[in-house]
């Protein structure tokens, strides 16, 4: 009984049994890569946004002392100046072995005692109101500290345009692949109309419309782009989650801190991959039957 | 019902189920396959189009199912002008019609029933609308019991009439039938011969294409000859 109700539950187009499984096993592989490249794509852009929240709110200030004053002096009376400007938390001037400790791993041990280094007061501002520069150096000038003040505006720029040039290289990786998945139903649904030529011309005769035709075709394959982009989507949050279970919340690398939301966001795979492979074969069936091929 | 209508009599009606007027077809490069037919279908009408093989029997049915254009004349199927029907107007005219194929055009990876169903499952209707229709249908040309068989397991008689069942079983306006009791024996083709005529007294226009002249000749219908691409002549 259950095999009479199978039977008479057949699809209407014939089962292409040789290719469909390579064909999903691609779509699979692709929206894996979709995913990994959405992922990247993310962190990437959050470890860039992270980092340029920390160096906006940080200014360097490197001063220069007077003739009748140490350098430790200067950067002390630096320090008091810039730490009762409005917009600045604190001010601390930065010690020798400070300095040295930042510098030992590019200069090494060696030179570090005869290396005349630069007198610094770092400088943590307000994240909600920083002061700006203009003030900083104002307030300096104004106390006599000849001082020069850096609010990492360079550094902060190549971050932003490094993240912007990462996501921007993701987003194109993962329309590329979106693409190829569109591609591959593309010539699986030319391919799958040429086998079954007779089979269409029966439908047609039998008073199938172009879009009844052609809805078989995006049925099917959509259908087979949502079970692959389901198996791809899984194996991708199964690595986020992994990435993330074992780097925490900065990550594995700090320029990929992964989130348990990245998980999540994949989530959606499964129906972008069915409606790519809808639109694919849809247009591909109707252009393939209005030009009589 | 006359095979060489006038020009007048053609215009005069818009109830006849088909009308030809100086109807060609040919090949690109190749000579005419068929040449000026006139002929009108009246509605309800049952007629046996017989001749020799390459006669343009097939040919002519091919026009009929709008499966091929005229390269000459006009064509007219329920009524409306279908010489230059754009695509998306073909599937309208044909869900009037049941055509048997000579080849049969079964889909092989479907069932029986599957096979008799799929007009009906095209036009979207629910299963429950037609399946005992279907059973009905396979019943009365003795296949209720290799519904759930599948073409290639079936003889070419068996064939034959699913091919016929799945013609008849959304009991079109036009029924056209291209050898359609070829494959099968005396006995079967004049079983498969009365359900057209039930049909047919039902209102159903019938045009049967065969080269069986005594078939025809006891069917008691009109008899339409195709001779080297023309209508000859009409035998009542």
């Amino acid at each position: 009984m259950i095999g009479r109700w199978m039977e008479r539950r057949a699809p209407i187009l014939p089962r292409d049994g040789g290719g469909e499984p390579w064909l999903a096993a691609v779509i699979a592989v692709l929206c894996f890569l979709a995913c990994l490249s959405a992922v990247g794509a993310v962190a990437a852009d959050r470890a860039a946004h992270g980092w340029a929240r920390q160096l906006r709110s940080e200014a360097t200030v490197q001063v220069r002392p007077r003739v009748d004053e140490t350098g430790a002096e200067a950067a002390a009376r630096a320090a008091q100046t810039l730490a009762g400007v409005t917009g600045v938390e604190e001010a601390e001037a930065m010690d020798r072995q400070t300095a040295e400790a930042l510098l030992r791993p590019w200069v090494g041990d060696a030179v570090l005692p005869d290396l005349p280094l630069p007198h610094l007061v770092t400088v943590r501002l307000d994240p909600d109101a920083p002061a700006s520069p203009v003030s900083l150096s104002r307030a300096l000038a104004e106390a006599g500290v000849d001082a020069t003040v850096d609010d990492h505006s360079l550094w902060r720029g190549e971050v932003e345009r490094s993240a912007a040039l990462i996501t921007a290289l993701a987003v194109a990786a993962f329309l590329l692949t979106a693409g190829g998945a569109g591609a591959a139903i593309v010539y699986a649904t030319q391919a799958g109309m040429a086998a079954q030529r007779t089979v269409i011309e029966t439908l047609s005769l039998n008073g199938a419309s172009d879009g009844r035709i052609a809805g078989l075709y995006q049925t099917r394959y959509a259908l087979l782009a949502a079970g692959a982009g389901a198996v791809g989507a899984a194996v991708a949050m199964a690595l986020t989650a992994g990435l993330r279970f074992l780097g925490g919340a900065d990550g594995v690398t700090p320029a990929l801190p992964v989130a348990w939301s990245d998980v999540l966001m994949l989530s959606p795979c499964p129906l972008v991959a069915a409606t790519v492979a809808l639109v694919a074969a849809r247009m591909t069936a109707l252009a393939r039957l209005r030009g009589g091929r | 019902m006359p095979v060489q209508p006038r020009r007048a009599a053609l215009t005069d009606s818009a109830t006849d189920t088909v009308r030809l007027w100086g109807v060609g077809f040919g090949y690109a490069g190749g000579p005419s396959v068929l040449r000026d037919v006139n002929l009108i279908l009246t509605a309800g009408s049952f007629h046996f189009l017989t001749g020799p093989s390459g006669a343009g029997k097939s040919t002519l049915l091919s026009l009929l199912t709008l499966a091929r254009r005229p390269t000459a004349g006009s064509l007219e199927l329920f009524g409306e002008d279908a010489g230059g029907l754009s695509r998306s107007a073909l599937p309208g005219f044909r869900r009037r019609m049941g055509v048997v194929f000579q080849d049969f055009r079964l889909l092989d990876h479907l069932s029986a029933f599957d096979n008799v169903a799929l007009p009906l499952r095209l036009t979207g209707a629910k299963r429950e609308a037609w399946a005992a229709d279907v059973e009905e249908m396979l019943d009365w040309v003795g296949l209720g019991d290799r519904m759930d068989d599948r073409p290639p397991t079936l003889s070419g008689g068996e064939k034959q009439r699913l091919a016929i069942a799945r013609a008849v079983v959304t009991r079109p306006d036009l029924i056209l039938a291209d050898e359609p009791t070829g494959s099968v024996d005396a006995a079967m083709g004049e079983r498969l011969l009365k359900l057209f005529q039930s049909l047919n007294r039902l209102g159903t226009t019938v045009l049967i294409a065969s080269h069986d002249e005594a078939l025809a000749a006891a069917s008691g219908a009109s008899v339409l000859r195709l001779e080297g691409g023309r209508l000859a002549g009409e035998r009542a």
